[in-house]
């Protein structure tokens, strides 16, 4: 089986000089959700846009479920639908014009039960015949989501989808994106918000000025990039750590009242054990303690720091 | 061949057409008939006869191009302007349609939108002159080949406009003024002959010319010059817009 998505050696540098993709190397599974991370500028829009024909490489080859796609372009993005970032629209067309409209452009033939599933999903059944102009930016964001649905594409780019989208409506989204999933549709999703990516993908990939630096799966990429941290509430304030206690890294907070030890999750023995037990035998009392595990968020930030 | 993609094109660019239906049919067939009134009837009626066809009646062939070529070059231009401004367009860049059926969905819209308006026009012009139509398959030939010529016109120059102010320049600045020296309103005979051999320089004079052939049987130039000019036009027309795709100029980065 081909992979959804294989690009080898893709550059791109734009007339003003901007190289804003650097030799990328990427293979998307199919079935799977891939979510690329990456700062501002970083080349994530770029990398989409190269895939789905949208910007002209400067060198390198992208294949789609098998297909070049600028030699095989018409197969390659019939399998490809696009959900881009900014809110663009025809403004005067009806959601429902709008979204058949897309079907056709892409060679299908009509299949009005079709749209009115992918309308009913998404909960754009009731304003199908509203103009686009008058919907909300939510609900303009639906429509470009069944735009690119209307024409049952394998493989989903989703280009920060739920930016500016209110809670609920993220919910609502990432419940069509599993849906999509499990009639196996692959998915592309770039995102700012890391808490999207942790949710929903199964393999992230970084990016960071037009360089791929990390592609992981993402239960890996938590636990072995993962720290954890416990925290003890003291019973009575230290002025300084006992003797017994300095080969374990821990760290006194600065009014005595906190301990914090951190530690490995991938560690064989963490050390927790022995901590409590010589912090009983020195008679250190605790009232409460906690675990905090470090987010996706925190790992990307470390990561973006380590690779400038 | 994605002809779903090119019918799905073309049926919403007529759709366009039908939701501003005012301002793309009303308005110039009222203002082609406002031309009738003034030049047709109350100028024309001290005028003495052009080639022995009375005024009226000569300026209609002018006037139906004026119209083709002014609209067609509007409505072409817009129609694909207005996606690249406000973004639309990668979709249709994304999608499986080749450049061709991209071209034949717009410009084909706008030719028929355009033919469809010579027609009303035409119609409208026998309620104030009477017409003949010597040549009926040349003049359906030559109100085609010219919709589509300058449709594809109108659709490079809405490729290569960078705001709305542009749109309306090549429109304002160079059709309408080669259309008004283009022979619409006089016979070129008419004129000095040093003028005369600097208005042959003008392309719509061939246009008009072959078209008023196919209505009266006399025209300022030969059918062959007059077909060769439009021919000619449409071919370079159809080499711009085919660098534009292959290059990607202004829609691909």
């Amino acid at each position: 089986m081909p992979s959804a998505i294989s690009v080898t050696g893709l550059s791109k540098t734009y007339a003003s000089g901007f190289q804003a993709l650097t030799g990328v190397n990427l293979d998307v599974k199919a079935g799977e959700i891939f979510a690329l991370l990456g700062p501002n500028g970083a080349g994530k829009t770029t990398l989409i846009s190269v895939i789905c024909g949208l910007v002209n490489p400067t060198s390198g080859a992208v294949l789609v479920d098998g297909h070049d796609n600028i030699r095989d372009y018409r197969a390659a993005r019939a399998r490809i639908g696009l959900v881009p970032q900014e809110l663009t629209n025809e403004a005067f067309e009806t959601v429902w014009n709008s979204v058949s409209f897309s079907r056709g452009l892409f060679g299908k033939a009509p299949d009005p039960a079709h749209i009115e599933r992918v309308l009913r999903s998404l909960a754009l059944w009731e304003k199908r015949n509203n103009r686009l102009i008058t919907l909300s930016g939510g609900m303009k964001r639906r429509v470009l989501i069944a735009k690119a649905l209307s024409h049952e594409p394998k493989i989903l780019f989703l280009d920060e989808p739920t930016a500016g989208v209110d809670v609920e409506l993220r919910r609502e989204m990432w419940e069509v994106v599993r849906g999509l999933r499990e009639s196996g549709v692959t998915i592309i999703l770039t995102t700012h918000y890391i808490e999207e990516a942790e949710e929903m993908a199964d393999r992230i990939g970084v990016i960071q000025r037009g360089e791929i630096i990390l592609v992981e799966d993402k239960q890996t990429l938590m636990r072995s990039l993962g720290r954890k941290q416990l925290t003890l509430e003291l019973l009575e304030p230290l002025v300084s750590l006992p003797n017994a206690l300095s080969d374990y890294p821990l760290t006194l907070s600065d009014d005595g009242h906190e301990l914090v030890y951190r530690y490995d999750t991938q560690q064989e023995h963490t050390g927790i054990a022995g901590m409590l037990e010589e912090l009983r035998k020195a008679g250190i009392q605790f009232k409460d303690l906690h675990t905090e595990q470090s987010s996706l968020e925190d790992i990307f930030v470390s990561l973006v720091r380590e690779n400038p | 061949m994605n002809l779903r993609g090119m019918a799905a094109i073309y049926r919403s660019e007529m759709a366009r057409t039908r939701r501003t239906l005012l301002q793309s049919i009303v308005s110039p067939v009222l203002s082609t008939s406002l031309y009738f009134v003034v030049f047709g009837s109350a100028i024309g009626s001290r005028i003495t006869e052009v080639a022995g066809i009375s005024y009226g009646a000569f300026i209609v062939p002018g006037l139906i191009m004026l119209m083709l070529l002014t609209q067609s070059v509007s409505n072409a231009s817009f129609g694909i302007f207005f996606p690249r401004f406000s973004g639309s367009i990668y979709e249709l860049l994304s999608a499986p349609v080749s450049y061709m059926e991209i071209v034949m969905g717009y410009v084909g819209a706008a030719a028929s939108k355009s033919i469809l308006l010579g027609l009303i026009i035409l119609g409208t012009a026998g309620l104030f002159v009477p017409l003949q139509i010597a040549h009926p398959f040349w003049m359906l030939l030559f109100l085609v080949l010219t919709a589509f010529t300058f449709s594809l016109l109108g659709f490079i120059i809405g490729i290569w406009a960078e705001g709305f102010d542009r749109l309306q320049l090549v429109p304002l600045l160079v059709i309408t003024p080669l259309t008004f020296l283009g022979g619409t309103f006089y016979s070129i005979d008419m004129l000095p002959p040093f003028w005369q051999g600097v208005t042959l320089l003008n392309p719509v004079v061939y246009l008009v010319s072959g078209f008023r052939w196919s209505f009266y049987g006399v025209g300022d130039v030969s059918l062959a010059a007059s077909l060769a000019v439009v021919v000619a036009f449409l071919a370079v027309s159809l080499a711009v817009v085919s660098w534009m795709f292959r290059s990607g100029y202004r829609l691909k980065p």
